[in-house]
């Protein structure tokens, strides 16, 4: 009797487990190609992203030649290397702003709306239903824009030196990178637990985050190590760019790897924590 | 007019004073903008032999120190604000109160940056430590900083209406939002001070509201900057709140037949 009963169980709990993963991915899939369907109705907003990408990286480039006008190197980074960065920090924006940003305002909102129930109550697990419910597709113009940055300063720089080492290991540390800065946004977005203002919060990470624009060995020792440990931009902007120019060193990996661990398990205690102070307002 | 001023203002420091923790996570955020420039700037001039532009280290300081109360001074009204007031029919109500609406964004605004400036004495005091900076303005200089941060204000609350208002035609303006905050970024000695600039983008920024409410203000406390500069600033500036003030009047009388709202 026991014996039929565990016989029975078994292959059960392991469809049910497949199935579940299957299932984290295909969610992730489903809500992307919605997110996606639903804003490409609205093309014209493509050009004025457009035309929004193409000015705030024209203010970049002029801040740049008005710099360059002036001295050759910055701190040790040559023109073309700093061309590299605003690629990079182009690139982590769009990433940022296209995956995440959405997800975790919406979060907010839910938050202090009370909503989030409707979230809770689905069987999966609440932080991927959080983090992948909303796309916004047109701020990929960025990511396009700044990879054609990167490109350009990659041909000024004209150094072919392992290239596919290189180049593997820029598109593993730019993952990395966007990881961490999502775990951050996590932590962010998880204060409206306990805080009711939120906004002010998210508009002092944009404002942080502006800093990445110039490598953080640029800054001094106090700001770069804030500016490297408490917000990630190091390990999400200037990391992925010393891969992309040659000037990164073996340790820098291990340390942007333990980072994005550190990252990844504090945000998602303070998710739960968070989660646990949640009592549904009055959805 | 003077009562309603004071009362909006009021109110205001009284809402704005709730919420003290936002106000600085706000104002953290907008230091960061200039703490980049300088951290730059600084180098460069370490870097080129003491001074780049006429400008130290000290004074790099001293002028993206100021920039940051500048900066707060000129937040008013945000143009992106009118297509809620529009497209939500919020306007209705402002149509129904004996004033100009205006007033109501002008005084409440003004509170603002009361609270502002009291927020804004310990970061300026922290940054002070941080970066050392050269500053010894005459008693002129102050006053003409006095008088020019209120100008600066004047004028930006105004032409941002005027540029808000735009709405009542169009609703596709955040595009040209943009292209005006880009613009102003670059003229108006937000990015470096405007002698740093190429020859022509100066000259090209004296016939522009820009630097009249951003990079003057700051020269004028910072310097170097003369008599005749000080005195040529602040006519400058008078002439751009004539004009800013006839624009809103235009613009305003007929934008406002176009406006039709159901609700709000």
């Amino acid at each position: 009797m026991n014996e039929v009963h565990t016989d029975t169980a078994k292959p059960r709990t392991i469809r049910q487990s497949t199935y579940r993963r299957v299932s984290a991915h295909r969610l992730a899939w489903s809500f992307f190609r919605v997110g996606a369907m639903n804003e490409l109705q609205y093309r014209s907003n493509f050009f004025i992203q457009l035309l929004q990408s193409g000015l705030t990286l024209g203010a970049g480039l002029v801040g740049l030649a008005v710099v360059f006008g002036r001295t050759t190197n910055l701190s040790g980074w040559s023109r073309p290397e700093l061309l590299v960065v605003m690629g990079v920090f182009t690139m982590i924006g769009g990433i940022t702003n296209t995956f995440v940003v959405p997800n975790m305002q919406k979060l907010v909102e839910d938050i202090q709306r009370g909503t989030l129930d409707f979230t809770l109550t689905k069987p999966a697990d609440a932080q991927i239903l959080v983090s992948v419910r909303q796309v916004s597709i047109w701020r990929s113009v960025d990511i396009v824009a700044g990879l054609i940055v990167l490109i350009v300063a990659l041909i000024q720089l004209n150094d072919s030196n392992d290239a596919l080492g290189r180049g593997l290991s820029f598109v593993f540390l730019l993952l990395l990178g966007s990881w961490t800065v999502y775990c951050f946004w996590l932590i962010l977005a998880s204060s409206a637990f306990w805080f009711i203002r939120v906004g002010e919060m998210e508009e002092l990470f944009h404002g942080l985050f502006r800093s990445g624009q110039y490598p953080v060995g640029v800054y001094p020792e106090w700001m770069r190590f804030g500016l490297t440990f408490i917000v990630p931009i190091g390990f999400a902007v200037t990391v992925p760019s010393e891969a992309a120019a040659n000037r990164l060193t073996g340790s820098t990996i291990g340390m942007a790897l333990a980072a994005a661990t550190v990252f990844g398990f504090a945000s998602r205690w303070i998710w739960r924590t968070g989660l646990r102070h949640y009592s549904g307002a009055s959805a | 007019m003077a009562s309603l001023y004071w009362m909006l203002a009021k109110t205001s420091i009284q809402i704005q004073f709730q919420y003290r923790a936002a106000n600085y996570f706000y104002m953290i955020g907008m230091v960061v903008e200039p703490t980049i420039y300088l951290v730059v700037w600084r180098t460069i001039a370490e870097s080129s032999g003491g001074s780049v532009g006429g400008y130290t280290a000290g004074t790099f300081a001293a002028y993206y120190i100021v920039w940051t109360l500048v900066r707060n001074m000129n937040i008013v009204f945000t143009p992106f604000g009118w297509e809620a007031r529009i497209r939500e029919g919020e306007l209705s109500g402002h149509l129904l109160r004996p004033v100009h609406p205006i007033h109501y964004d002008l005084g409440s605004f003004m509170g603002w940056k009361v609270m502002a400036i009291v927020f804004w004495i310990p970061i300026a005091a922290v940054l002070s430590l941080a970066f050392r900076p050269t500053l010894n303005p005459s008693l002129e200089q102050c006053i003409v900083f006095f008088i020019a941060i209120w100008g600066a204000y004047l004028i930006r609350s105004m032409l941002l209406w005027v540029l808000g208002m735009i709405t009542f035609w169009t609703t596709r303006v955040s595009a040209l939002f943009e292209a005006y905050f880009m613009a102003e970024l670059l003229l108006s000695g937000r990015l470096v001070p405007m002698t740093l600039m190429p020859g022509w983008v100066q000259g090209l920024s004296w016939f522009l509201p820009f630097r009249w409410t951003f990079g003057f203000p700051i020269t004028a406390l910072v310097g170097p900057i003369s008599r005749t500069e000080l005195v040529v600033g602040v006519l400058a500036q008078a002439g751009w709140v004539l004009f800013g003030a006839l624009l809103v009047k235009i613009v305003w009388r007929r934008g406002i037949r176009k406006f039709s709202a159901v609700g709000g």
